[in-house]
């Protein structure tokens, strides 16, 4: 069987989406290759969650184009998202892990060893049992991320995936990501949070008001931001 | 008072005709009601999320006719059904099967329009999820359903509470014949006309009873559902 094409690198020419007259995106342009994970850091509304559904194919363009793997199709089957607040299906955590794993893609027993795998991987091999909807938030949004993985995704969207969650939950989220980016999964996760910046990313992408300010490798963004906004939000000032 | 007793005996006692007219009765609204279902719910689902040029249209009409008047659609499904209507070869006229098509003619519109508006409602909740997943638009309909389901309860039990309590249609389709299509509502308009007022208020008692019964079950086997599937 013929290896599914890949969706990297995604680059977003020149981009910007409007709706109802306002700008959520102006001039876009980057590139998301394969590698280490890419951060998109800048303050809440600056436009992080619609650059990521922009990317996933869930939000189109006004003007410019994005290409998945040099082609413009948005209807790619290798890219996952897990939302800020994932909708847990009102069924079972595996039912809801099953409902995600391709239809007719693995036999039954191939299915369900597929199943245990993924909650053993985010640490709810106890929960697969439990109707979703019960979970903690925590737990939900590893579900969510187990359920995303059921795709066998090449990029992983992360939007905001930890900024409901407690310290301890939102290790648990990190440590998952680090395990699955090590695996040569391509993560694009959107956050405000510095600190997990810093532990997950290997680009950082800062964006405010709609457009990118700067981008590339993590430590030279942390270590001697260039633009003034950066350099800002590094301080903890006001961004806005 | 005499009545009353004498309606409690006929229950009790186990009176055939009574039984027989219950039976007859479950079975029709019943099988109107799954029929009705199989048809309202997919189509509800699909009016939800399939948008197309006259939509709006036809949920107005679906809405409307969520009222539609049983004579009128007794009298159509009649004239369908008669020996010189499109229909009439099928020789179904004044015959059970009669009335569960006829109960279910005007069960679709309740569960479909109804179905409709749950859906739509749940579509917004899940919309983005669905669309990243990939999920297809038969997947969806069915993933909607069945996560709606325990809304869907309480359409369902709309759909049979009209189809239970309903007279005209099946007076027309049926011929309310005695020991063949009689059902619980004709017998209490016949009988109480006939002035047989301990079988009609018999009757009148069971029917409020199963339907008090069977929205009573429903109630709880949702909230069992809701309590094990969260």
């Amino acid at each position: 069987m013929r290896a599914p094409p890949s969706e990297l690198p995604i680059a977003i020419e020149d981009v910007s989406v409007r709706r109802d007259g306002v700008t959520i995106l102006e001039s876009v342009s980057l590139v998301l290759a394969p590698g280490a994970p890419t951060v998109l850091v800048g303050p809440n509304g600056s436009g992080k969650s619609s650059l990521i559904r922009l990317a996933m194919g869930l939000l189109a363009p006004s003007t410019g184009r994005i290409m998945w793997g040099g082609r413009d199709t948005t209807a790619g089957d290798r890219r996952a998202i897990v939302f800020q607040r994932p909708v847990m299906l009102r069924r079972s955590a595996a039912a809801n892990i099953a409902f995600a794993l391709r239809r007719g893609a693995l036999e039954p027993r191939a299915r369900q060893d597929r199943i245990a795998a993924l909650l053993d991987l985010v640490g709810l091999a106890a929960l697969g049992a439990r109707p979703a909807r019960r979970l903690s938030g925590g737990e939900q949004q590893r579900l969510a991320l187990a359920r995303a993985l059921a795709r066998d995704p090449e990029i992983l969207f992360l939007d905001e995936p930890t900024a409901n969650l407690d310290p301890a939950a939102t290790k648990a989220v990190e440590d998952i990501v680090a395990k699955v980016a090590a695996t040569g999964v391509k993560i694009v996760l959107a956050t405000h949070d510095l600190g997990e910046a810093r532990r997950l990313a290997g680009d950082v992408v800062f964006m405010v008001r709609g457009r990118v300010h700067e981008s590339g490798p993590a430590k030279s963004f942390f270590a001697g931001p260039v633009s003034q906004e950066a350099q800002a939000f590094l301080n903890s000032d006001l961004v806005i | 008072m005499q009545e009353g007793v004498s309606a409690f005996d006929l229950i009790l006692g186990g009176d055939p005709t009574l039984y027989a007219i219950i039976g007859l009765s479950l079975t029709v609204s019943v099988s109107a009601t799954l029929l009705a279902s199989v048809i309202g719910l997919p189509l509800g689902a699909l009016l939800a999320l399939v948008g197309f040029p006259g939509r709006a249209a036809i949920v107005i009409v679906l809405n409307a006719f969520m009222g539609l008047p049983p004579v009128v659609v007794g009298l159509a499904m009649y004239l369908l059904l008669s020996r010189s209507g499109p229909l009439g070869f099928l020789g179904l006229l004044f015959t059970p099967q009669a009335m569960i098509l006829a109960q279910a003619v005007l069960v679709i519109p309740i569960i479909a329009a109804l179905t409709r508006q749950t859906v739509e409602d749940l579509w917004v909740e899940y919309r983005d999820e669905l669309t990243a997943m990939r999920v297809g638009p038969a997947g969806r309909v069915m993933a909607l359903l069945w996560d709606a389901r325990f809304s869907l309860v309480t359409t369902l039990l709309a759909g049979f509470g009209r189809a239970a309590a309903e007279v005209g249609t099946v007076m027309i389709v049926g011929g309310n014949i005695d020991g063949f299509t009689r059902t619980m509502t004709t017998a209490i308009a016949l009988e109480t006309s006939k002035g047989d007022l301990p079988l009609a208020i018999s009757l009148g008692i069971v029917l409020i009873t199963l339907i008090i019964a069977v929205n009573a079950a429903a109630a709880l086997a949702r909230r069992l559902g809701e309590l094990q599937a969260g």
